[in-house]
Order: C-alpha cells, then sequence, then structure tokens
C-alpha cells in the first residue's frame, strides 16, 4: 500500500517539477508576473509537503529552503534575479537527483544540496528577513509529522435558532447541509425546547443542534456558512481536536464533554461517578441531563475517536491514475471489438434481416464512440515535453555562446501517450540540429542584419487524425549546394542527378551525413537526423524540410494522433487483402493495359499529364495470377513525392487495428504491421515509405 | 424541472444578466419591475427563491419583503436583497423586515449563484 503512495508521490513530484521548470523559465522572461511565482511557491510547497508525509525527509528539508526564499519572493521582500532563477533551477535539478536516489538509480549529492542552500541563503536581502514571522513555512519540519498541508481540525458547532428564524426564509436544514459540504459531519438535533402541543406555533423553529464537523477549512468559513443567520441565532463554535497528537487514538470522557458543552457541572458529575452503571445511564436517571444531549455527547465522542483512528484516508480527487498497462489493455479489447463488430456488419449484411442490420448499425455506432473514447484516455498534452526542450535550449545556447530564444505554441494539442514518448528523441535531435547548425553566433546575426537573439519556434497543431509539429527557427539555413555536394561527395548520388529542394533536404536525414564541419558536443556526428527519421517513420509519420538561405529552417513532422488504430485504405491483390494508412492517400486512378502496354515497361502512369511512378504490388510480394484488364493506382504521398501503387480492387476505408508483426517478421521491410479483417482474415499494413525505398534501391542496382 | 426564482429589480440591465446567470445554472427565473409588480406577482404564484433590490419605484424593496412575509403563498420563502456596499443601515432594516440574506452590488455571477445555493439549500 505504502509503496503505491510512494510511486504516486515521485510521479507527482516529477510533474511538479517540470511544472517548477515551465514556470521558472517563464519567470526569467517576466520576472514580475505573481502568479508564476504563486505557481513556483505552491509546486515547491507540495513538493515538500507530501515528500515529508510519505517519508523524503531530505526532499522535504531542501526544497523548505528554496521555498523559504520563494516565500520572501511571494510576499515582494525579495525580488526575482538571474541569479536566484540559476540557483532555483540547479535546485531543482538537485531535488530531481534527490527523487533519482530515493529510487534506487543515481545518486544525490548532499554537498551539493548544502552549497545551492548556502547561496540561495545568501540571496536574501536582509537577516531579518527571514526571522520575520512570515505565516506559515518558516519553522523547521519536524519530520514526517507535518503533512505541510492544512491538518484537518475537529470543531463542535451549538446551533441555536431564534424561534422566528423560518419566518426570515433561512432554511436550518440547508445550513447543516451546507457544513456537511465542509467535511465530515454529524448533527444531533435537540427537542427538549418543543413546547406542549397547545403552546406550539407551528410558524416558529424549537429545535436546536450540536454539530460535529471534522474539515480542513479554518473557523472564518464556518462562520460563513451562518453568515445570513448570525443575528438570529446563537452559535458556538469551538475547536475540539486538531488531529496534532500523534499516537493517542482515544479521546475525552462523556462526563468531560458534558462538562465542557456546559450542559453539567463538575460536581454533580463528580457525584454521579461514584456510582456503577454506565455514566450516560446514570446521568439520565438522575435527570441531570436528557437522553438526547448523552446521546449527542456519545455522538462527538466516537466521531473523533473514529477521525484519530483512519487518518491518513487520501481523500478522492476528479482525477484517478491508472497504471498505463491498464490503458493499453482497454485499447486492445476495444480494437478486438471493432474487428468483431466489422464481423457483425458483414454477417448483417449478407443476411439482410432489416433488423439485424438496425442492430449492426447501433452496434458499430457505439462501438466508434467507445473507441474514441478509449483512445482519448491515453491523450495527454505534448506541453511537458515542450519545456523540456526550454531547458535544453537555456542550457545549449549558453554553452555555445549564442543568444537564442525558445517560443512554443499549441503546448495544449493532444497525442498518444506513446507517441508522445517516441517523440522525444527525434525533436531532441532536430532542436539540436537547429541550434548547433541553424542560428548563428551573436555578431554573425548582427552583420546578417538579424537581431541578436535567434529564435527557435517550437509548436504543434492538429491537422485532420495528425499532429503537426514544426521546428521553426530564424538561423543561417540550409545551403541546398552544399549538401548536394556533400552527398556527391559520399557517394550518394549521382554528379549531375536532377534533383528538387525537397529531395536534397532529404539527405541530411541519411544515415552518416554530416554537414559540421567539427564534431562539437552538440552534433555532427552524423547519427542525429537519421535518428529523427527512423523515429518519425516509426511513428508512421512524415519529415518535410522547408529552407530559405540567410532566414531560417523549418521543419514539419506529421504524426498520427494514435498508434493503435488507424484509418485506412484496404486493397486487393488477388485472393490478399492489404491496407494502406489513409492520410497518406491522395487518390486512385485506373490503369488499364493500354496505359501499361502505352510507358513502354517502365512503372510510370500519366496523370493529368504528370508522370507519375507507381510500384506494381503484385510483382513486389510475387502475388501470382492474372492481372486484371483494369488495375487502380493508389496515389500515396511520400515524403512529397507522388507515388503509386499498383492493385486489383480498392475496397474501401477500413478501421484498421495495428497488430503488430511477430518477432521473426518485424525486420520485413515494407510491411508495418497487421490487422484483422471482418471475415477473420488477415491483411497486411503497407508503409509506402519503405515499400518506396525498396523500390529506388533496386532500381538503382539495376542501373 | 429547476427552481423558480424571481427577480424583482427596476434596472432592466441588473435583471437581465441576473436571469442569464440564474438560467445558466439551470434555474427558473420570473421577472418583476418594482415592487409592486413583484408583489402582485407573487400572491398568485408560488416561487422558491425572491432576489430583490431594495431600491424601486412604486414599493420598495423593505415593502416587498415585509409584504412577501405577511402573504401566505410565498411566506416562508428565501429572500435575497441586493443592497450596496453603503446601505449598511437598510441592510438591518430588510433584515428585520424578514430578508433571508443579501449581495452587496457589485457582484460576480459566481458570487450571485453562491448565494443562491446557499439559501436554496
Amino acid at each position: 500500500m505504502i509503496e503505491e503512495h510512494i510511486a504516486t508521490y515521485r510521479e507527482e513530484a516529477g510533474e511538479l517539477l517540470a511544472e517548477l521548470e515551465t514556470s521558472l523559465l517563464d519567470l526569467e522572461e517576466t520576472p514580475a508576473d505573481q502568479d508564476l511565482i504563486n505557481r513556483v511557491f505552491r509546486a515547491m510547497h507540495t513538493i515538500k509537503g507530501s515528500g515529508a508525509m510519505f517519508g523524503f525527509d531530505d526532499i522535504a528539508a531542501f526544497t523548505h529552503e528554496v521555498e523559504t526564499v520563494f516565500d520572501l519572493v511571494r510576499n515582494g521582500k525579495m525580488v526575482v534575479t538571474k541569479d536566484l532563477l540559476d540557483l532555483t533551477l540547479k535546485s531543482r535539478d538537485h531535488i530531481s537527483a534527490l527523487l533519482e536516489a530515493s529510487a534506487g538509480c543515481g545518486e544525490a549529492d548532499k554537498q551539493t544540496g548544502d552549497i545551492l542552500i548556502a547561496g540561495l541563503r545568501r540571496l536574501v536581502p536582509h537577516p531579518e528577513a527571514t526571522s520575520a514571522p512570515s505565516d506559515t513555512t518558516i519553522e523547521p519540519l519536524s519530520g514526517a509529522k507535518q503533512s505541510g498541508e492544512v491538518p484537518e481540525k475537529t470543531w463542535r458547532i451549538r446551533f441555536y435558532p431564534n424561534r422566528e428564524l423560518l419566518l426570515c426564509g433561512s432554511n436550518p436544514v440547508s445550513l447543516i447541509n451546507e457544513l456537511r459540504s465542509l467535511g465530515s459531519c454529524l448533527a444531533t438535533a435537540h427537542f427538549d425546547a418543543v413546547p406542549l402541543l397547545d403552546a406550539l406555533v407551528g410558524e416558529h423553529c424549537y429545535l436546536y443542534w450540536d454539530i460535529i464537523l471534522t474539515t480542513i477549512r479554518d473557523e472564518a468559513a464556518i462562520k460563513d456558512v451562518f453568515i445570513f443567520v448570525e443575528d438570529d441565532c446563537q452559535l458556538s463554535i469551538e475547536m475540539i481536536d486538531d488531529l496534532s497528537e500523534d499516537g493517542d487514538t482515544g479521546y475525552k470522557k462523556l462526563g468531560e464533554i458534558l462538562v465542557e458543552r456546559g450542559d453539567l457541572t463538575p460536581d454533580v458529575l463528580s457525584k454521579v461517578l461514584q456510582q456503577q452503571k454506565p455514566l450516560g445511564e446514570m446521568l439520565v436517571d438522575k435527570g441531570a441531563v436528557t437522553s438526547d444531549k448523552v446521546l449527542s455527547a456519545l455522538d462527538e465522542q466516537q466521531h473523533v475517536k473514529g477521525n484519530r483512528q483512519e487518518r491518513a484516508t487520501p481523500d478522492s480527487t476528479a482525477s484517478i491514475r491508472v497504471p498505463a498497462e491498464r490503458l493499453d489493455q482497454l485499447v486492445n479489447l476495444v480494437g478486438e471489438m471493432v474487428t468483431v463488430q466489422a464481423r457483425l456488419t458483414q454477417v448483417s449484411n449478407t443476411l439482410g434481416d432489416a433488423t439485424f442490420i438496425s442492430i449492426a448499425e447501433e452496434v458499430e455506432r457505439l462501438t466508434n464512440e467507445l473507441r474514441d473514447t478509449a483512445l482519448n484516455i491515453r491523450m495527454l498534452p505534448i506541453g511537458s515535453t515542450f519545456s523540456k526542450f526550454k531547458r535544453m535550449v537555456r542550457d545549449l545556447s549558453q554553452e555555445l555562446g549564442k543568444e537564442i530564444e525558445m517560443e512554443t505554441f499549441g503546448a495544449d494539442t493532444e497525442l498518444d501517450k506513446t507517441v508522445i514518448e517516441k517523440l522525444n528523441d527525434p525533436l531532441v535531435h532536430i532542436i539540436r540540429n537547429s541550434i548547433d547548425h541553424g542560428i548563428e553566433k551573436p555578431a554573425d546575426r548582427i552583420a546578417a542584419g538579424k537581431p541578436a537573439t535567434g529564435t527557435v519556434r517550437l509548436g504543434a497543431e492538429h491537422a485532420g487524425d495528425s499532429v503537426l509539429i514544426t521546428i521553426r527557427d530564424d538561423g543561417a539555413g540550409i545551403n541546398r549546394n552544399a549538401i548536394r555536394d556533400k552527398a556527391v561527395e559520399l557517394g550518394m548520388i549521382a554528379p549531375h542527378a536532377d534533383l528538387t529542394d525537397q529531395e536534397i533536404y532529404s539527405y541530411i536525414f541519411a544515415p552518416g551525413f554530416s554537414m559540421a564541419a567539427e564534431i562539437t558536443n552538440i552534433s555532427g556526428r552524423g547519427v542525429g537526423m537519421d535518428v529523427v527519421k527512423r523515429g518519425i517513420e516509426g511513428l508512421r509519420g512524415t519529415i518535410v524540410v522547408d529552407s530559405e538561405l540567410g532566414k531560417g529552417t523549418v521543419i514539419t513532422l506529421k504524426i498520427p494522433l494514435t498508434l493503435a488504430i488507424i484509418e485506412s485504405l484496404l486493397v486487393k491483390i488477388g485472393e490478399s487483402h492489404f491496407v494502406l494508412p489513409l492520410g497518406a492517400v491522395e487518390e486512385c486512378i485506373e490503369l488499364s493495359r493500354d496505359d501499361i502496354r502505352a510507358a513502354h515497361g517502365r512503372n510510370l502512369a500519366n496523370v493529368r499529364g504528370r508522370l507519375t511512378p507507381f510500384i506494381c504490388l503484385r510483382d513486389q510480394f510475387a502475388i501470382g495470377g492474372e492481372r486484371p484488364d483494369i488495375e487502380q493506382i493508389v496515389i500515396v504521398s511520400v515524403r512529397g513525392e507522388r507515388i503509386g501503387f499498383v492493385v486489383d480492387f480498392v475496397v474501401g476505408e477500413h478501421q484498421t487495428v495495428i497488430k503488430p508483426l511477430g518477432v521473426l517478421y518485424q525486420d520485413v521491410k515494407g510491411i508495418s504491421g497487421a490487422t484483422i479483417l471482418g471475415d477473420g482474415s488477415v491483411a497486411l499494413i503497407l508503409s509506402p515509405g519503405d515499400l518506396t525505398q525498396k523500390a529506388k534501391s533496386a532500381e538503382l542496382d539495376a542501373v | 424541472m429547476g427552481k423558480l426564482i424571481m427577480t424583482a429589480d427596476d434596472s432592466a440591465s441588473v435583471r437581465q444578466m441576473v436571469a442569464f446567470t440564474l438560467k445558466q445554472n439551470g434555474y427558473e427565473v420570473v421577472e418583476a419591475v418594482d415592487g409592486q409588480d413583484a408583489l402582485s406577482k407573487l400572491s398568485v404564484k408560488k416561487v422558491d427563491m425572491l432576489l430583490t433590490d431594495l431600491n424601486m419605484p412604486k414599493l420598495d424593496g423593505i415593502g416587498l419583503i415585509k409584504g412577501v412575509r405577511a402573504g401566505s403563498l410565498n411566506k416562508f420563502i428565501p429572500i435575497v436583497m441586493l443592497t450596496t456596499e453603503s446601505q449598511d443601515a437598510k441592510k438591518a432594516e430588510g433584515k428585520a423586515a424578514g430578508a433571508t440574506g443579501w449581495i452587496v452590488k457589485p457582484f460576480k455571477p459566481e458570487q450571485l449563484i453562491a448565494v443562491v445555493k446557499k439559501v436554496l439549500g
């Protein structure tokens, strides 16, 4: 149980640290932003508070120091400076290291922490400022006892309304209900003031209440409940338990409670205590108090005891954490469901029974909704990844002596969790590249008539069922000819090949290709961009590079929203089915025998006057049988080029649940997975990029 | 069906804002342009709550509150008066006349809803 909480804390702390970093970096731009300062403070406060609760005393103690400084900032006693931000960012890293060290990986240096604390203390303007009684957080931590959050307290409230209360339109029940909304609440009504029937006025309120309330809210919040009736009632609010005495699960004796409430005098109590019967019974027998008063007091006793016994029940929140595997399992099941549903639809259409068809359609609608919902659960905003890069840009630009600003937009764009994770490495390489090769040194920039500070813009936006991620820099741009020369030098292209800009740019993604004159710490080993290409293609995504010499470069990644289920085009060759990702499909045209004859054995089709190369999938997969008289070409855009794939027959759109191929087939080029069709047969998912690459190299080999 | 709330105010814009806010939160609203209008409507229509301005022509808010409390149909409904901060004396007067609570003008929609929820329970 406790491990689970600790795991949750680690996760939460990780998120908080990420938020902290973002806020700090933003704070660097707008140092006076009170909102940001509060955010920094809150993040640290929570890390500290929960840290102490789960036994991360070192984290709590260290964070406390940083928090103390930011408390001064928050109260306007200190201003945000670059030194402060540097130290705080380093402190953030230290907290992160402490966190990792506690998980058993890595080691945190205590000395680093001490140095950071000393540095932070030096920044505090006046020595008296530290000792100033600043509301809550300055006193040292008392180990795990302090929860960091406001502790729950238990209050005893006696609400004795005036008889005319109802005539003012107030309703005691709704007041008590409002108290219930503040926390755990126990109300006892007292009937002893109710007169006999002939004296009773129906419009008067004769009842009064004892209420025991356990809440994290303070007395003012309780008083607020009674704000409209404070002149119409007698109200007493006392704190009876602040849950501060640890280990003591007992509570006051019944007699003590009654005496405290003023319902019984100590004399009477001590007299009655001489006897041996249960106290409550005895008191009632003696007529010292009425039985409902005793019951109410007993209630209080029970309530507080109960509270003290089960203290550490975590409260439920609006969101819950679920292990990722469970979500994956859910998505897998939904995938199965989609497959079965396709079968159901097919069978219903074959049988042609109207009732059955309408049921099948209903199931189809629900399944689609279920699929969207299930996939949505795994969607996360890409922003957390973005903030990591902000930090990277900051550190790298300092290292390289460049002035670079990072702008981001679309941080709340949502993508499948697995996709976001796999995007990380490619983005690191692209951004490193932009910083190292793209943005020039300040002096060069000024000479080129540009502002000294370069900008890298990282953005995300939705485009249909994909997300476009753009990395735009205003640096030197890509020298088309230099790349061409280099590619020729490396033997990647023939010296006189006629290539479009797109094709030339695509060589920067080739393995072993590097333009950096010297290998720096940051890039130049010729592995980076190759990783990018493989990473993005692994995500079924595409890369487009656009650049203008002297103005800058834009790299656009088009990534499908999810990896589990895709919209695709189902095609048929002979008896085999294949699917092509619909996102890349541009159009379908016919290919007749005449067309083939007219092309003189070359795989080129004339599409509205443009020659479009095509790949005959029947040959490619060595499928036997006669080619039909009229074949179909599915034209797909592959890295900006239009490539046709010849098939026998286009079946139509298909919801494809992607199943990975077994280990044996994992490295087969041209196939990226498989899916199960409605009739139970298997269709292979084609990878247009790989197929094109394969055809090109085959062509080159032939030459 | 949402609860029915009457808003009595001689300012059309205040009525509009109050009505809009309440309707958005699932309440039904009946409007009255002054105290007299409100009182005559309330004598025949049961509502769940009354929100009234204090300064109104014909019959002011205090008179309206007294009238409602003296009637029968809506005698026990919660009545919330809209006051300005300077009207502390009025607040007490309204309270004495039988108002349940008050909202200080200007107020935000959230505050209005909080008070309505509070008195409606």
